[in-house]
């Protein structure tokens, strides 16, 4: 069975089929990458552009390993800030890419709805590697992954989303995703960082990391991002560390393991304690792997299908 | 020049006329009006088949853009936009470039309006309030009113400052001009595109609570009640705000507002789409706030209808959402969404909607109210409430086309004007 869109701009409202299918073949890609020779030449001849209006290495890396992976030709095109800022419009470098005649275009961009609007005005195949704080689907997608790699399954699990969530596109994915697998998601932190009506979504809130953890099996620890600071949304890392910050103390009061998951870089003892980071029950080395098999599954089902 | 309107549904709310006939207007001036008037051949007849002829409606909020943004519109275009909108008048806003802080931008305005096609559409400019709108120091409103101002705002902006506020208030009242307030408290809304709740959140898109809107007109009433002057809040759009102006005019303060169309037709769920058509400020909000502003305008809270007519080029606003510019054109379709979503479902009469179009927006600007009889200049636009008519944003006179209501269907649409002697259909 192919994949249904001919984009994957977020899982919001993806059919729970394709996010099925995506998991799935990412398995086999999983495998690919656990051998000696790690390519397969199933996107030879087509052209992929890394568009990063954005700087982020570790999503830029993952992706064009992927790409590489698959032997398809990667053109990466960074542009630091907003184009509207350099005089060029998003529409402007979308209609170069049209005359590159680039089969898949893999977007990051700092504005909610900027791969919406590339899938619009260019005839390639659209992935959002994170846009704004909209949505950032594949990272979504190696997050369940790997849940499901050591629970081997989705259903019926409890994912609490520790941290800045207003800011977080990470958050949304994984609540819509997790939520169409079958999973129950909740989210903790500061009343500030936590953005209205959430609950509306069917997630549960907490303001209080210990209850959070009480009644859940994965904690995934977002980033703090300590350049939004600048207005104040809690009073300091300190506090901050102290109060939301994942520690082994605070683990320990849990009934049971929590796995423990961070889409990275990590703030070491801000928002997540080192020994928490690299503890027995942290995950967070086996996403990053999964990350490019995932993005891999992604670009092979898009590059060959025939979604709508 | 003679013209004679045959069978027209005369209404002029404010004295109670409501009857069927003929008008015959000699060089502009309603020579007379009765049942059956004859005349020669040589003069321009129009059938009016019982189409409804009212005092001539005005825009109280429109950004004109000239002079400085002339790629977004120009008062040529927008005057053409508003005569096919069935305005005879609109109030134009300060953020142009230089913005109207000084007399010089108001004669400027006033004599390029007055040779658009002979002056068919009367431009009554809205001073700065503060110099610049930067919210620090007053406008010089004397001077401005002299030159033509009819009030004072740094629409765009909100006036900020408190005491900027109160003295704005209180100099504009000693003048006899209202302040007019683009209600924000931007403290709260930095950053954001769109109304703060569930829809902001399941799309990421940074938020403007309602509070932000209803924390400024809530302080601004309280300035006003003291400083015992009149206020008058634009473009509101929250069952909050609706509920404060309704508590302030019960109290017996003189206080008035107006709203879009486009806040009255549309929810924030549009937003969802991502169409920077969708983005204006203040943002579209919730069911419950369009229910309120319905209540709002049915039972007088609400005085005026006014567009908020923001043009855009069509280059800025095809980008990313969050650089895309607020506001959307409104002229052209004020009238036809006003008579779709309050006339027809009955939530205004149309003694209402044309208090709210002509009657109320002229009060409160201290202007003269149009009347329809006898010996007055005959400034009337003519209203066809059962024409049905798809928006063709292509067809718009105005320059920019940046409409969120492009293929909509509406039902009634103005079908001509006539002021200063000119018919226009
Ligand atoms: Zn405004």
């Amino acid at each position: 069975m192919p994949i249904t869109s001919r984009h994957l701009l977020g899982l919001e409202g993806v059919p729970k089929e394709d996010i099925q299918l995506i998991l799935d073949t990412a398995t086999t890609f999983r495998e690919v990458l656990d051998r000696p020779i790690k390519r397969v030449p199933t996107l030879q001849g087509k052209t992929i552009v890394n568009l990063f209006f954005e700087s982020s290495t570790r999503t830029r890396i993952s992706f064009e390993l992927a790409e590489r992976r698959l032997s398809a030709d990667v053109v990466n095109f960074a542009v630091a800030g907003s184009s509207v800022a350099k005089g060029e419009t998003l529409k402007d470098t979308a209609r170069n890419i049209e005359a590159m005649k680039i089969d898949m275009v893999v977007v990051r961009h700092s504005s909610p709805g900027a791969a919406l609007f590339l899938s619009r005005v260019v005839n390639a195949n659209v992935i959002n590697a994170g846009d704004g704080t909209h949505e950032h689907p594949t990272q979504a997608l190696l997050d369940m992954y790997t849940i499901r790699e050591k629970f081997g399954k989705l259903e019926g699990l409890h994912v609490c989303i520790v941290g800045d969530i207003s800011h977080s596109r990470v958050a949304l994915s994984n609540i819509y995703g997790l939520q169409i697998m079958g999973a129950t998601v909740s989210v903790c932190g500061p009343k500030t960082l936590i953005p209205k009506d959430i609950e509306k979504l069917g997630v549960r809130v907490y303001y209080n990391v210990e209850e959070a953890i009480r009644n859940t099996d994965i904690l995934n620890v977002l980033r703090i991002q300590l350049e939004r600071q600048d207005r104040s949304f809690f009073p300091s890392t300190r506090e901050y560390h102290n109060y939301f910050g994942i520690t082994k103390e605070k683990l320990e009061k849990a009934v049971k393991p929590i796995t423990i998951m961070h889409p990275g870089p990590i703030n070491r003892d801000v928002e997540i304690s080192a020994d928490v980071a690299d503890g027995e029950n942290s995950v967070i080395l086996q996403q990053v792997l999964n990350g490019v098999a995932v993005r891999m599954a992604v670009l092979y089902l898009l590059g060959t299908g025939e979604g709508k | 020049m003679k013209i004679l309107l045959k069978n027209g549904h005369i209404i002029e709310p404010h004295s109670g006329l409501d009857l069927l006939a003929d008008i015959l207007i000699v060089d502009g001036i309603i020579e007379k009006i009765g049942t059956k008037i004859s005349v020669g051949a040589s003069i321009q007849k129009y059938e009016l088949d019982g189409k409804i002829v009212a005092p001539g409606f005005m825009d109280m909020h429109v950004h004109l853009r000239e002079p400085g943004y002339e790629h977004k519109e120009t008062i040529e275009t927008g005057l053409a936009a508003a005569a096919s909108g069935g305005f005879s008048a609109v109030c134009c806003m300060p953020n142009t470039n230089p913005p109207i802080d000084d007399a010089s931008v108001v004669k400027y305005i006033k004599e390029k309006a007055a040779k658009v096609k002979n002056g068919l559409v009367d431009v009554f400019p809205v001073a700065a309030a503060t110099k610049g709108r930067e919210g620090n120091e007053l406008s010089p409103m004397m001077e401005l009113a002299e030159a033509g101002a009819v009030a004072f705002s740094d629409d765009g902006s909100p006036i900020e400052n408190s005491e900027v506020m109160k003295r704005a208030m209180e100099y504009a009242d000693m003048v006899g001009k209202i302040i007019i307030q683009h209600p924000e408290d931007r403290s709260l809304t930095k950053g954001g595109v769109m109304n703060e709740g569930f829809v902001s959140t399941s799309i990421g898109l940074p938020p403007m609570p309602a509070i932000a809107e209803e924390i400024m007109i809530m302080r601004d009433v309280m300035i006003a009640e003291y400083a015992n002057t009149r206020y008058h809040a634009a473009h509101i759009s929250t069952a909050g705000s609706v509920e404060i102006i309704r508590q302030a005019k019960k109290r017996g303060l003189k206080v008035t507002c107006e709203v879009t169309p486009h806040h009255f037709t549309l929810t924030e769920e549009v937003v969802r789409s991502f169409d920077t058509n969708t983005k204006m400020n203040p943002p579209l909000r919730t069911q419950e706030d369009i229910e309120a502003i319905k209540a709002g305008l049915k039972d007088g809270t609400i005085d005026v209808i006014a567009s908020d007519h923001a043009p855009h080029s069509f280059d800025e606003k095809e980008v990313e959402f969050l650089e895309a510019p607020f506001g959307i054109v409104g002229l052209e379709t004020a009238l036809g969404l006003a008579v779709t979503e309050l006339v027809h479902p009955k939530i205004l009469s149309i003694n209402q909607l044309i208090e709210k179009f002509s009657i109320n927006p002229r009060k409160i600007l201290n202007l003269p109210v149009i009347k329809i009889s006898m010996g007055e200049k005959a400034n009337l636009t003519i209203i066809d409430t059962e024409k049905e008519w798809r928006v063709d944003v292509s067809k718009f006179k105005s320059k920019s086309k940046n409409s969120p209501f492009n293929g909509r269907i509406l039902k009634g649409k103005s079908c001509g004007i006539i002021n200063s002697g000119i018919f226009c259909l």
